[in-house]
């Protein structure tokens, strides 16, 4: 399998990018990718990060739900309903899910806090974890086809990546629990009205606007920027703690495993409209 | 339901996914006829969100499959 990401590091700025088919979905493979990212970052070697998708159909879809879902069935075998429904109940187990939760929040706080700027450039579609992932930069720049969205309570599920705290940190309650409570999806015009996004561009700028982002900050004394984000940008670690706690508890419902069923097998051409 | 809007519509449906306009009827089933998919789908609610200066929640477009319909819910969001 192809690296899920590529970076470099070019004048003090390092350019994230997610090139997974067929698009970007967070399972193991990016996982470990995105670890080996995070452990390689020399923050003294640079003033800012950039975070984009090199595929076409947007940012990041989220969680990898047909590696869960095939991850869970294979490991579920062939036992009886009881025999299903025991090991239904050990499946947080049984996936080192809470494992799985543990290394991506780590990913994911060290990204968060990391001492340099962090700009994501997302187009298109920005679900789930992929919203959860671009919730721990420090700016958005958006192009027009940009759209965010927290579907997880369809799947009988909440966020499990950190992305109810972060967008909460960001936007605030009201709007949190319109897109957590609706599952609704808002457009790039929205995301900048509310907030959550610094500015809006034309489709295929996202990356070239972020680049003059990241020249920008690179104007600044580091020291002075690092203390100005740590000053504003802190890690809402109990919240944070308690998502993951949600999540696990939630999974272990079998209606989970259902929808995730009904999404992986489904035929249909709109799986991702509700 | 303005015949407008409708037509509007499907001009932006057609400039996006590069089909001819006059190939495109209020009638159609904008997936079948564009053969498009969720995601560009998405694409177009986005187009259709910044063009009318509307926000459509997903929800409401369950079922809402052809231009017709779906340029009605543009005009209850105006």
């Amino acid at each position: 399998m192809s690296n899920p990401i590529h970076w470099r590091l070019i004048d003090g700025v390092y350019e994230l990018e997610l090139c997974a088919e067929p698009c970007n979905e967070i399972g193991t493979a990016m996982l470990e990718a995105l670890e080996r990212f995070v452990d390689s970052i020399e923050p003294e070697k640079a003033h800012a990060l950039i975070i984009y998708s090199s595929q076409r159909k947007g940012f990041c879809a989220g969680a990898d739900l047909r590696e869960l879902y095939h991850e869970l069935v294979g490991r579920r075998g062939n036992g009886n309903g009881n025999r299903v429904k025991q090991l239904w109940g050990q499946m947080g187990q049984l996936y080192d899910l809470r494992d799985f939760l543990d290394r991506i929040h780590t990913v994911f706080d060290k990204l968060d806090m990391l001492p340099i700027t962090t700009i994501g450039a997302v187009h298109g579609v920005c679900f789930g974890g992929g919203f959860e992932l671009a919730l721990t930069c420090d700016l958005l720049v958006v192009e027009k086809t940009a759209r965010f969205c927290f579907p997880e309570l369809r799947l009988g599920i909440i966020p499990g990546f950190g992305g109810i705290p972060r967008l909460k940190r960001s936007v605030g309650t009201s709007l949190t629990q319109d897109l957590l409570l609706t599952g609704r999806s808002i457009n790039a015009k929205k995301a900048v009205a509310v907030g959550l996004a610094s500015q809006v561009v034309g489709v295929g700028e996202g990356l070239n606007t972020a680049r003059k982002v990241a020249a920008q900050a690179g104007r600044f004394d580091r020291q002075a920027a690092a203390t100005a984000k740590a000053f504003i940008k802190q890690l809402p670690s109990d919240e944070l703690a308690q998502e993951k706690r949600h999540f696990l508890r939630l999974f272990q419902n079998p209606g989970v495993l259902n929808a995730l069923k009904k999404f992986v097998e489904s035929d249909d051409i709109r799986p991702y409209l509700p | 339901m303005s015949s407008g809007t409708v037509q509007k519509l499907m001009e932006l449906a057609g400039t996006r996914f590069s089909v001819p306009v006059s190939d495109l009827k209020p009638s159609d089933d904008f997936f079948q006829t564009l053969g498009i998919d969720s995601i560009q789908a998405l694409e177009l609610l986005s187009d259709v969100e910044m063009e009318f200066d509307v926000e459509i929640p997903d929800y409401e477009l369950e079922g809402v499959v052809t231009f017709d319909a779906l340029a009605e819910q543009i005009e209850r969001r105006r």
